[in-house]
């Protein structure tokens, strides 16, 4: 719903052709997961474990200088793959066809201080569903940010450069307060609600846990090194935190991508659903280890328009996506980090301010949300 | 503080220390076959036994139970990157030195594990187990006459009896297409040389299907030995009908190797859907997601996005067989097998947890 429409000189049936073509490249990849893909993500699991043993080893010496460096690298790039390559995408179900217990999206659990059924619920239902819909996908700025000129601007946006450096540095919580819509629940005095409760207990007990371990026990083993050791977690964590903060910013945030007006995804086709994925999501190029670190959030075309195949398999479908946006003579909304990231960020500074432009006015909010 | 609190507190702490991890995620990646691991077992060689059976030697993590001679095991293996459970008859014997056991496995068509494992498992490969269990087993006082019947791979628990007792009088009816099919054939002729054992060999091929009236001619005595029955339902079937005519169904045990199955329909025609826990029942057709057909009967159906993306919606399938309404995928109940009910429909009748 910005100015000019980019998809406006796709027909219906084209549109419903392109979902047909992107149905057979995801049959594709399910018809050929097998035995590699399933080694791919144990190994990617017990390395993960080792490095974070051998990282948290290395710090029981952290009172040395380089042991400290080495530890909290280690640690950072750890917490990093756990979440991303690992956690992200075992709690969307990419390996549940495994039928590993060990390795399926209702048992995983992640070193992050939402718990997992939380966070697939507000990630994978709410945000995936209704990707960049205005008012139903609140990842869009996370309830905190103006990220569309289409949306109100209010005096409070004017911090919201410094909102957004906040929540980067304390991501973690800033997603458990987001699962919890702790704002909502609070704000309406539904503080009471049995369910909420429940459900805010959960990540209490689970910010506890996380709060011990990095914080308490693992310094406390570390003796001598306590203190060292305590500064090493909590800057692995604040690394983890700023990098996927950047990377997810990349997915939606970028210029060239597309947000849109509830009523547009009334009756929705399948072929439209994939359309939305294609114009709401941005990708991030660069090197098979950039693609890794980022848990293939790189590849976020492709991972909207099939969250459930598995991670190692979207650079060899982002080949045949990217030929259908040719054919279709869409936008391929990717740059390396740095550009996507300071393209976010400029995002995020230009709307803190009210709409400059003459031309681009706040939609009725009132009739659109009759309309929905 | 007892020893055992003391372990607990110890084991606590630990958790505290791998949160949200547990201890036993990082002590499987150096010792998965430890005891108070998950039970699993490492492949340590396949022996072929016929063209198309071979046996598998497995050694069994700490946890192992041990068997009864005739019980059967299931086991957990990948196949192509994906978890299958089987059963399958133990057919070695409970005193075997080095604690390893054995399985036998017949390759049939199609059979995505069996073929796994006769043709194509490396040793060294680690697979899941469950404890022995079946009682298809000997009774404790032994019978002083025994008659085992079986036909293919139906000899494989019997097997491991044979191996584990020695009877004073015990004959055999195996019933296999051609002599060369006859699993275990060089070893059952040995018992034979020994007196250990009255072997009657049928070869369906030449003899045409063993008719259950024959064995008045074969084993005249047969309705005064204790009987073990192994092998398709055709012949037990038969030989159940046989023995209560003949009203000694007392003395007859049988095993049967895939208890009533329910088959997939040919994945249009829909069926009957069980909700276990809500004990609803309802007729669903082949293209409604079950998911659908759930909240239509007034079951508490969790879901989310209701279009196979965020797996809000997974239950155990418990029994019977569903269809993926996006690739067309028949998905059979096994144990841990869980679907996603807003993509999936009764293919035939089926049970799922809600
Ligand atoms: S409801 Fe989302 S996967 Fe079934």
């Amino acid at each position: 719903m910005t100015a000019i429409d980019p998809t406006a000189h796709l027909t219906a049936e084209q549109i419903e052709e392109l979902g047909r073509e992107l149905d057979a490249i995801r049959d594709e990849v399910i018809a050929s997961r097998g035995e590699k893909d399933a080694a791919y993500i144990r190994k990617v699991i017990s390395a993960q474990r080792k490095l974070e043993l051998v990282s948290r080893g290395v710090l029981l010496f952290s009172l040395f200088p380089p042991a400290w460096v080495l530890g909290t690298a280690g640690l950072s790039v750890a917490k990093i793959m756990d979440n991303m390559e690992i956690g992200h995408n075992v709690l969307h179900g990419q390996w549940d066809w495994m039928r590993d217990p060990k390795i399926h999206s209702t048992t995983w659990e992640w070193d992050h201080v939402s718990p997992a059924d939380q966070w697939k619920h507000s990630h994978n239902e709410l945000h995936h569903t209704y990707t960049n819909v205005l008012g139903k996908d609140n990842d869009l700025g996370y309830g905190i940010m103006r990220v569309d000129e289409d949306q109100e601007w209010h005096p409070l946006h004017l911090g919201q450069p410094l909102w957004n450096f906040v929540n980067a540095c304390f991501f973690e919580y800033g997603i458990a307060a987001y699962d919890l819509e702790l704002g909502e629940n609070l704000h309406k005095r539904r503080r009471k609600n049995p369910e909420f409760r429940a459900r805010a207990r959960a990540v209490g007990r689970k910010i506890r846990n996380q709060v011990l371990k990095d914080y308490v026990i693992h310094p406390l083993l570390s003796g001598p090194s306590f203190l060292t050791t305590l500064a090493a977690t909590f800057t692995a964590n604040l690394v983890r935190n700023i990098w996927s903060h950047s990377v997810i910013m990349c997915g939606h945030f970028p210029e060239g991508v597309q947000v849109f007006e509830r009523r547009s995804i009334k009756d929705e086709t399948r072929g439209q659903w994939y359309l939305r994925q294609m114009m709401g999501s941005a990708n991030i190029s660069g090197s098979r280890a950039m693609h890794f670190m980022t848990g293939n959030l790189s590849h976020q075309i492709e991972h909207h328009l099939f969250p459930d195949l598995p991670s190692n398999r979207y650079a060899e479908v982002a080949v045949k996506v990217r030929a259908l946006f040719e054919k279709y003579e869409l936008e391929y909304v990717t740059g390396p980090l740095p550009r996507q990231v300071f393209s976010a960020w400029r995002k995020v500074f230009r709307l803190s301010l009210p709409n400059r432009k003459p031309g681009i006015k706040t939609p009725d909010r009132e009739r659109e949300l009759v309309a929905a | 503080m007892t020893s055992a609190a003391l372990r607990s507190r110890a084991w606590k702490l630990l958790e505290m220390v791998t949160t949200p991890l547990l201890p036993s995620d990082y002590l499987d990646l150096v010792s998965p076959l430890r005891a108070g691991a998950d039970l699993r077992g490492r492949i340590e060689a396949v022996h072929p036994e016929t063209d198309d059976a071979a046996t598998v030697v497995i050694r069994p993590g700490r946890g192992w139970r041990g068997h009864t001679a005739g019980q059967y095991m299931r086991i957990g293996v990948d196949v192509d990157g994906v978890r299958l459970w089987r059963a399958y008859s133990i057919t070695s014997p409970t005193n075997r030195q080095d604690g390893r056991v054995t399985i036998t496995v017949k390759a049939i068509p199609d059979g995505k594990v069996s073929n796994h494992l006769v043709r194509r498992v490396k040793s060294g490969t680690l697979i899941q187990l469950d404890q022995a269990t079946g009682d298809f087993v000997l009774p404790q006082a032994r019978p002083a006459k025994v008659l085992h019947l079986t036909a293919g791979s139906g000899i494989t628990p019997v097997m491991g009896m044979l191996r584990d007792i020695e009877f004073d009088d015990v004959v055999m009816v195996h019933c296999a297409p051609r002599p060369q099919d006859v699993i275990f054939r060089d070893e059952l002729h040995d018992l034979v040389a020994d007196r250990k054992l009255r072997l009657i060999e049928v070869h369906t091929d030449t003899d045409g299907m063993l008719d259950i009236a024959r064995l008045d001619e074969l084993v005249p005595d047969w309705a005064e030995r204790e009987t073990w029955a192994c092998g398709p339902a055709g012949l037990l079937d038969a030989a159940e009908e046989h023995w209560s005519g003949h009203g000694v169904q007392e003395r007859l045990h049988t095993e049967r190797f895939r208890p009533g199955v329910a088959v997939a329909g040919d994945g249009c025609g829909g069926g009957e859907v069980t909700f276990r826990a809500t004990g609803k029942t309802v007729d669903a057709d082949g293209a409604t997601p079950l998911l659908d057909v759930g909240e239509e009967a007034g079951v508490l159906m969790p879901s989310g996005c209701r279009m196979g993306i965020c797996f809000g919606c997974v239950t155990p399938l418990k029994a019977g067989a569903v269809r993926d309404l996006r690739t067309g995928e028949i998905t059979e109940a096994e144990p841990g097998v869980l679907i996603q009910t807003c993509v999936s429909a009764a293919a035939g009748p089926c049970v799922i947890e809600r």
